[in-house]
């Protein structure tokens, strides 16, 4: 019993991790219809801003969160408003070809610029101290990645259903000309999703760095299992991407604690009966 | 006709001119990509030689050309090592990062009369591929085999060895299984993990519940090790006291400020500790580190590439610059010298170098950084793989 409320614990953590750093892809995906490749290396440069400030800078681990999020969002205004505000509507393949470039470009930028060694981003005391939970110890850590995932969800449903700006996103994806005859300014409401959608990502890189570790390959490494998520989950949906971050983290952790061997054979043959049974993902939209 | 002609004059010219010539070493390893760091390595490695040595062996030049693999890919591997050798003419093959790399090269060697030195590939069965390989690096079962005995004389009577699914996790799963059970130890259970795991706490749950008193780990160095590491600690493994013993891939010394105190008394085995204490190492690392920009950055792999040039230049001074490649080969079997890493010689029988390995312990030095501590001298091991596959 003790052992399944451990892998239990273990896996929510692990889905939570998966879940921020892939929301941003969602809804870069399913919102605005942009294949971006380029997710993983958004979330890989909030990685390096946010080890630069806290290890070489010496600042508090909140501070070089926020310049990370913050930081990779101004790096990637100039980078929609000339090189992705081209390819919304575009077929996938354009698609594809510019952002698994632009990934190319930042892993070679970072390689160059930071080295090919690891990065760690220093956490406070606070968050390394183990927590006895009465049958085992987490890290602190992991509680405040699962809280994070759970404010990100809350935060990012809010926004999209909720608010007026979420009423008008919605109806610039349905329908973009009919949303614009109606005055709803349709570039501003993709800038401001990409910068949402970056600034998730960046937060996901910083948060999740304890498991997935910075380095310049980060973005192409971890690109497949941020796809895998959007997809078992459907592109655009929030509770679907939540469910299929938790849905995969416990399949991927008890598989390991069982058979390890196998390596990632259940995870993969989850993701293949997903997608058979709903080609969309689990909550994704009809189109 | 006449150009037919002119061309095989040419080739007689050139190949009487073999002395006071160009010699072009071939290398061939991970220079981009996930392991640009290992290339790198290599890199500042034969840098370092030449700047210490000279570029030249007698009246002959040597020129070092580099292809870029940027992970195991065999058939790339062979294509590149056969241009590297038809187009370039290089006399020499050199680097070989992964296993399957240098495997898919060893065919050419015999009728391109080309020697290859490999410079970190671990895999025992290499050398048996072709007469003409030399390996100046280790094997995982060389690296391996000592800390099964460190392991047992520390204690440790039941261990759980935890190694990644691939080639050297597997040798060194078998290492260290035929060590510790030859010393009278219990391997209670043997897990092997995807190479593809970025969550290691079920697997130490799985450690925890084995009832083992240690654990034996082997991961790639890189990123993945980070993750163990601090899994390791997190989970209360070490505050545990369960001990914790690897070949020293997961410490090396680049990954190692990454790691920090979570790897503060890790103990490993392995041939090569930046730390050594001696001369011939302190020149080295002073030169590897000018070349690499970033003295952090330096790892093994350029003590491979450092004495795989050292073995290169001993075999142009034998052959005096003509391309002989069972000449060259035959110079340097049981060849000795004092590397960075300490005593070494090259064994007649196997072409493997035979080297001392050392016990280490993570510890952190006066200013903060951390390192490998060398503890205890195992001298003169061979590779105990070969034998083993007999």
């Amino acid at each position: 019993m003790q052992t399944v409320f451990s892998i239990g614990v273990d896996a929510l953590a692990y889905g939570m991790v998966l879940f921020v750093i892939s929301i941003g892809l969602s809804v870069t995906m399913g919102l605005m219809r942009v294949v971006n490749l380029a997710h993983g290396a958004f979330a890989m440069i909030g990685g390096y801003i946010a080890s630069y400030a806290a290890r070489d800078l010496g600042l508090a681990y909140a501070v070089a969160v926020m310049l990370a999020v913050f930081g990779t969002i101004l790096i990637a205004i100039p980078v929609e408003r000339l090189l992705y505000r081209r390819v919304y509507g575009q077929p996938e393949l354009t698609q594809v070809l510019m952002t698994i470039g632009i990934t190319f470009c930042v892993i070679g930028i970072a390689n160059y610029v930071f080295g090919p060694t690891l990065k760690t981003i220093p956490t406070p005391e606070s968050l390394r101290a183990p927590v006895s939970l009465g049958f085992r110890t987490v890290s602190a850590h992991r509680l405040f990645v699962i809280a994070c995932g759970a404010a990100v969800a809350l935060g990012l449903w809010y926004f999209i259903e909720r608010t007026a700006f979420g009423v008008k996103l919605r109806a610039s994806v349905d329908n973009a000309a009919m949303a614009a005859a109606l005055g709803v300014k349709t570039e501003v409401v993709y800038a401001v999703s990409f910068a949402v959608a970056v600034g998730l990502a960046a937060f996901g890189g910083v948060v999740g760095a304890e498991l997935l570790p910075i380095e310049p390959y980060y973005a192409l490494r971890y690109m497949v299992t941020f796809l895998v998520v959007v997809s078992v989950g459907g592109a655009g949906s929030i509770p679907g991407a939540l469910a299929a971050c938790l849905l995969l983290g416990a399949i991927d952790v008890t598989a390991r604690y069982l058979v390890p061997d196998f390596g990632n054979f259940f995870f993969y043959l989850a993701v293949i009966l997903v997608v058979c049974v709903f080609p969309r993902g689990l909550m994704g939209r009809a189109q | 006709m006449k150009h037919v002609a002119i061309a095989a004059l040419a080739a007689v010219l050139m190949g009487s001119a073999a002395h006071a010539d160009v010699i072009k070493v071939g290398v061939v390893g991970p220079f981009s990509g996930p392991f640009a760091l290992q290339g790198k390595n290599f890199k500042a490695g034969i840098d370092a030689y030449m700047a210490l040595n000279g570029n030249t062996v007698g009246d002959d030049t040597i020129e070092v050309i580099y292809r870029d693999i940027p992970t195991a890919d065999p058939a790339q591997s062979k294509a590149l090592s056969q241009e590297l050798v038809v187009k370039e003419g290089v006399q020499y093959l050199a680097g070989f990062y992964f296993t399957p790399d240098a495997m898919a090269a060893t065919p050419l060697l015999e009728q391109a009369n080309v020697p290859m030195v490999v410079m970190n590939a671990a895999t025992s069965a290499i050398v048996t591929k072709s007469p003409y390989v030399v390996r100046t690096s280790f094997t995982t079962w060389q690296t391996s085999t000592p800390i099964a005995k460190v392991a047992f004389d520390g204690g440790t009577k039941k261990v759980i060895s935890v190694v990644s699914d691939y080639g050297p996790g597997v040798d060194a799963e078998a290492a260290f299984k035929a060590g510790f059970e030859a010393a009278g130890g219990e391997i209670v259970e043997a897990i092997r993990m995807p190479l593809q795991t970025n969550d290691f706490s079920p697997i130490m749950q799985r450690i925890k519940d084995s009832g083992a008193e240690g654990v034996f780990a082997f991961l790639p160095s890189g990123p993945t090790t980070l993750g163990f590491v601090k899994a390791f600690n997190e989970n209360g493994l070490k505050a545990g006291g369960i001990k914790f013993f690897a070949p020293g891939d997961l410490t090396q010394e680049s990954d190692l400020p990454a790691l920090g105190e979570a790897a503060l008394g890790l103990t490993t085995t392995f041939h090569y500790a930046v730390s050594h204490d001696s001369a011939e190492n302190k020149t080295f690392v002073e030169a590897a580190g000018k070349a690499l920009g970033n003295p952090a950055e330096l790892s093994f792999p350029a003590v491979g590439a450092y004495d795989g040039m050292h073995v290169i230049y001993k075999m142009i001074e034998a052959t005096g610059g003509a391309q002989d490649a069972a000449k060259a080969v035959e110079a340097v079997k049981g060849l000795s010298w004092e590397s960075p890493r300490g005593p070494v010689s090259i064994d007649p029988a196997s072409r493997h170098i035979t080297q001392n390995i050392y016990l280490r312990e993570v510890a952190k030095a006066d200013d903060g950084t951390y390192y490998n501590k060398e503890v205890q001298t195992f001298e003169k091991q061979g590779d105990p793989g070969l034998a083993a596959a007999k």
